[in-house]
């Protein structure tokens, strides 16, 4: 059925926020799209070079490196943080004094900002000083985040995993403190399972904040920065080196402006994808 | 120093912009002239609108001409012939 919208003047309601985002969204956006076909060696000249970073990015195996591990990166925290982040909801008590206890408790990691985060695990895992480096080995492991890349993939996880499954449960609680409690006593006089109620009552439920903690928690893991940076510079060696490191090392480090705007347009396609993707489950689920 | 220098315009980034700006007001006087009414479900099965599919078109076309340019030593022009199709495919099936 066709419908025609009757008043077309709310659309000037949404020129402010327009505006805000053309400042500081578009205009940079279509900045770093110039400087991905030119290139310069001083502020203000520049030299067209057409598609030649775009090729030179596709066809790198330094690209490819960043972004694999990148892709990985994201799917370990994805594959942690969601089931962990659910368990914990699901632990967590719904009334009583203990709630805002354990709300708060869950709450404090995620008001430490980035490089903090970065620089406390950078002390805690050392392996001669920091309690969890001395311990580990204290307790007959090999580890070393500063030489290994397999103990720097392990603190790079784990510290997210610290700092980032809070989100996950605090919207997962959210979604469980929505189900009235009539659900609940109609399926014990059902004489339904814990598995049971958690399948066809709480999962369901919780649907919706699930694909939005997916869609904030994919989107902070694959821009993650500041604290695999300041934790291990992207060391030992190339291990750590995510897409954005190597991209502000292609940028500040090295100046090559083509070459770090082309790697920027395509992280932000692929970013866009992504979003798109995950808006379009959410718009399908709500509908269904 | 010019102004906007400091965002370095060239001929084609400015035309590919002014082409995405001709799209959005088209699509703007088109839906003012005849409204497209509820979204549709086409074959992707989702429920989309006509800004939808210049979304999934401009999207789509992205991504074609960066396989284009990481896939073949072919001329980008013919790229953008095949998101013309695709962006057509878009429109009247998705």
């Amino acid at each position: 059925m066709i419908t025609k919208t009757v008043n077309q003047k709310a659309w000037f309601l949404v020129l402010p926020v327009l505006l805000i985002v053309a400042l500081n969204a578009v205009i940079p956006l279509m900045t770093v799209v110039n400087y991905s076909v030119q290139d310069t060696f001083s502020p203000g000249v520049f030299f067209f070079e057409g598609t030649k970073w775009y090729k030179e990015v596709l066809s790198s195996p330094r690209f490819h490196g960043a972004l694999g591990r990148q892709f990985l990166y994201t799917a370990i925290i994805l594959a942690i943080e969601i089931p962990l982040g659910v368990l914990v909801a699901l632990a967590m008590p719904r009334k009583g004094p203990w709630v805002s206890a354990c709300l708060v408790l869950m709450a404090l990691p995620l008001l430490i900002p980035w490089n903090v985060v970065g620089a406390m695990w950078n002390i805690f895992a050392l392996p001669d000083i920091g309690l969890l480096g001395y311990g580990l080995n204290w307790l007959g492991f090999d580890y070393n985040y500063t030489q290994q890349p397999v103990s720097a993939w392990m603190t790079v996880i784990l510290m997210d995993v610290w700092h980032w499954t809070s989100l996950v449960v605090l919207l997962a609680y959210a979604g469980l403190s929505s189900i009235p409690d009539a659900y609940y006593q109609a399926a014990k006089i059902d004489g339904a399972s814990a598995f049971a109620v958690f399948r066809y009552i709480q999962l369901p439920k919780m649907k919706r904040v699930l694909i939005i903690a997916l869609l904030l928690r994919f989107m902070d893991s694959f821009m993650v920065y500041t604290e695999p940076f300041v934790l291990t510079g992207g060391g030992p060696g190339n291990s750590t080196t995510f897409l954005s490191i190597d991209l502000v090392k292609a940028a500040i480090g090295e100046f090559n402006l083509g070459i770090a705007a082309a790697m920027s347009i395509l992280y932000f396609l692929m970013t866009l994808l992504v979003c798109w993707v995950f808006y379009t489950a959410m718009m399908r689920g709500e509908e269904s | 120093m010019k102004p906007l220098a400091w965002m370095a315009w060239t001929w084609p980034t400015g035309a590919f912009f002014i082409f995405i700006a001709v799209c959005l007001i088209t699509m703007f006087v088109w839906e003012m002239v005849k409204p497209g009414g509820d979204p549709r479900v086409g074959v992707l099965g989702l429920d989309t609108t006509r800004g939808d599919r210049l979304f999934i078109s401009l999207l789509g076309s992205a991504y074609i001409h960066v396989a284009w340019l990481g896939l073949t030593d072919l001329p980008l022009w013919w790229g953008s012939v095949v998101c013309g199709f695709f962006a057509l495919a878009v429109f009247r099936w998705v």
